[in-house]
């Protein structure tokens, strides 16, 4: 009784949602007339062909990896710096951590006008360090805008990561390391013999979150790249949007919509294996 | 060996602050960047609040879009903790038909891509008359909070022992009497976890809105500012737009603070179970 508002909820607005986009992704569907006629490969079909589909897989898939590994090498480093009670220790973990309570959409916001030549600080500072004389076009060519979105993130999720380490790393017993030690480990030989693997729980739900997230960027690219220069940080996200809303044909969003699902539930089933597995050893 | 101890202290200081630094600079960077004096902005000269006067006046005006965020934000968080509570309440201590597949429905939600969705939901509430609707884009917000805060519900009540509920159900309470006059006393941090996180999620996002609202006038903040900086007369306006940043952020900076023990409790009870 008690589970019922949650149980109609549930109804209502995900697996109702879950059979429309199947059956909408199989028919002819104008955002702006009723047509309901059946279309069914035709929309599947259309999104091969379209001139930016692969284009904004390959990007999203190249922004993955990246964000991905600087993302866990540079959150590592950080939560292995603030493991230890020291002093100045909370204050690092609390700088580190601010970035991650404010909104993607703010965060972008903010480094969109950091970037920009006309209030950025960057620009000036780089010029005053005599390291450039005209200002870095952050945003206006594909490989900067790339660059920007990526230090972006990485400064926006940083501190998350950290803190999932950080759990992990505290979870540690320290007896294991003190062993280790009297039997003549160094420090470099205990991390990798003893940190990393008894940290692959963390470290797999950080891959998990990581890699579901940037597959689905849409905030950072929507407001600080609009997805240019010339369409080159256009996301797969990004296109369902576009098909919906720019051209009105919900039926290929739809389609759409159901292609970027399927994928990520195959890797998301992968990836839980893999954490199920880690979590036993 | 004091030496090395010296040289380790400082190595941690100057590598831990700087990168400190990094992670504080455009934080306060762009405080002061709505504040001071710039050529594509509101604030030509001197130190002052031109760019938030701005911000005040554009389009519905600052205090409709902080209405629109606030409600949205108190409606979700409204909404979570009603399913939550009572869900996790089902879950944790009683068996009822459909348990199992609902629970894991509920935890389907996050396979299930928050953009795909979007689209069939925009048809949805289309039907039913919640689209461009401030409501209706509450529950959408909630769906997405639905794994998370049942799960950290269902825990909170699995952790208060039986004891305490058989001996009010003795003295003739209800099992609906033991859930508002006991077990809500008892499941509290749980509740403010969770009010916290849907309220952050609510208050931050920015797809949703983008999809289910097509009114200007019922934007909530962050896809208000998101427009304004393009609008305004046809010239970017990067002042307002810090402006904005600002008091986006400084809600979210203020609960993080006050609630960081919550914040990373939930995360860490979250995280762990994976």
């Amino acid at each position: 009784m008690y589970a019922a508002p949650a149980a109609l909820f549930v109804l209502l607005f995900f697996v109702l949602p879950l059979l429309l986009v199947g059956q909408m992704s199989a028919s002819e569907r104008p955002l702006l007339q009723g047509g309901q006629g059946i279309n069914f490969p035709d929309n599947y079909a259309g999104i091969a062909d379209d001139r930016l589909f692969w284009p904004a897989v390959g990007f999203t898939l190249k922004y993955t990896v990246i964000v991905v590994v600087v993302l866990l090498v540079l959150s590592m480093g950080m939560a292995l710096l603030v493991q230890n009670r020291r002093r100045g220790v909370g204050f690092l973990r609390t700088a580190y951590f601010l970035p991650v309570s404010l909104g993607l959409a703010s965060a972008s916001l903010l480094f969109w006008g950091f970037y920009s030549p006309q209030i950025g600080p960057i620009d000036p500072f780089l010029q005053w360090l005599g390291i450039t004389d005209e200002p870095v076009r952050w945003i206006g060519t594909p490989t900067m805008a790339l660059i920007s979105s990526i230090i972006l993130v990485v400064w926006k999720f940083a501190g998350f990561f950290m803190l999932i380490l950080l759990v992990g790393l505290q979870s540690i017993p320290n007896e294991v390391y003190e062993a280790a030690r009297v039997d003549g480990a160094s420090k470099v030989q205990s991390f990798f013999r003893i940190t990393l693997p008894l940290l692959r729980p963390s470290i797999a739900l950080c891959l998990i979150i990581s890699v579901t997230g940037s597959l689905l960027a849409f905030d950072q690219f929507f407001i600080l790249t609009n997805g240019g220069p010339d369409n080159s940080t256009t996301t797969v996200v990004m296109m369902i949007y576009r098909e919906a809303f720019r051209r009105f044909d919900l039926g290929s969003a739809a389609a759409l919509s159901v292609v970027v699902l399927l994928v990520l539930l195959v890797i998301n089933i992968a990836q839980f294996r893999y954490l199920r597995r880690g979590a036993d050893d | 060996m004091r030496l090395q101890q010296a040289i380790g202290r400082t190595s941690f200081w100057v590598f831990g602050g700087g990168l400190a630094l990094m992670f504080l600079i455009p934080l306060i960077w762009t405080g002061v960047a709505s504040v001071s004096p710039h050529g594509a902005t509101a604030q030509q000269e001197g130190y002052g609040f031109a760019n938030y006067r701005t911000l005040t006046e554009y389009d519905a005006g600052l205090p409709t879009y902080l209405w629109n965020s606030a409600y949205v934000s108190i409606l979700t968080v409204i909404f979570t903790l009603v399913l939550s509570l009572l869900g996790g309440y089902a879950f944790a201590r009683f068996r009822f038909p459909g348990r199992d597949v609902l629970f894991l429905l509920i935890i389907a939600i996050l396979m299930v891509p928050y953009a795909t969705l979007l689209v069939p939901l925009w048809v949805l509430m289309g039907e039913i008359g919640l689209r461009n609707s401030l409501f209706g884009l509450a529950l959408v917000l909630t769906l997405y909070q639905l794994p998370f805060s049942m799960f950290m519900m269902r825990i909170s009540f699995e952790a208060v022992p039986r004891e305490i509920e058989e001996s009010a159900l003795v003295d003739g309470c209800g099992t609906f009497g033991v859930l508002r006059r006991v077990l809500v006393y008892a499941v509290w941090p749980g509740m403010i976890t969770v009010g916290l996180f849907a309220f952050l999620h609510a208050w931050n996002d920015f797809i949703a809105p983008l999809f289910m609202i097509n009114d200007s006038s019922r934007y909530p903040l962050s896809l208000a500012i998101a427009t304004l900086r393009q609008q305004t007369m046809g010239a970017v306006d990067f002042g307002a737009t810090q402006a904005g940043v600002v008091i986006m952020a400084l809600p979210c900076l203020i609960l993080f603070v006050l609630l960081q023990r919550h914040y990373v409790r939930g995360f860490m009870s979250g995280a762990l179970k994976g």
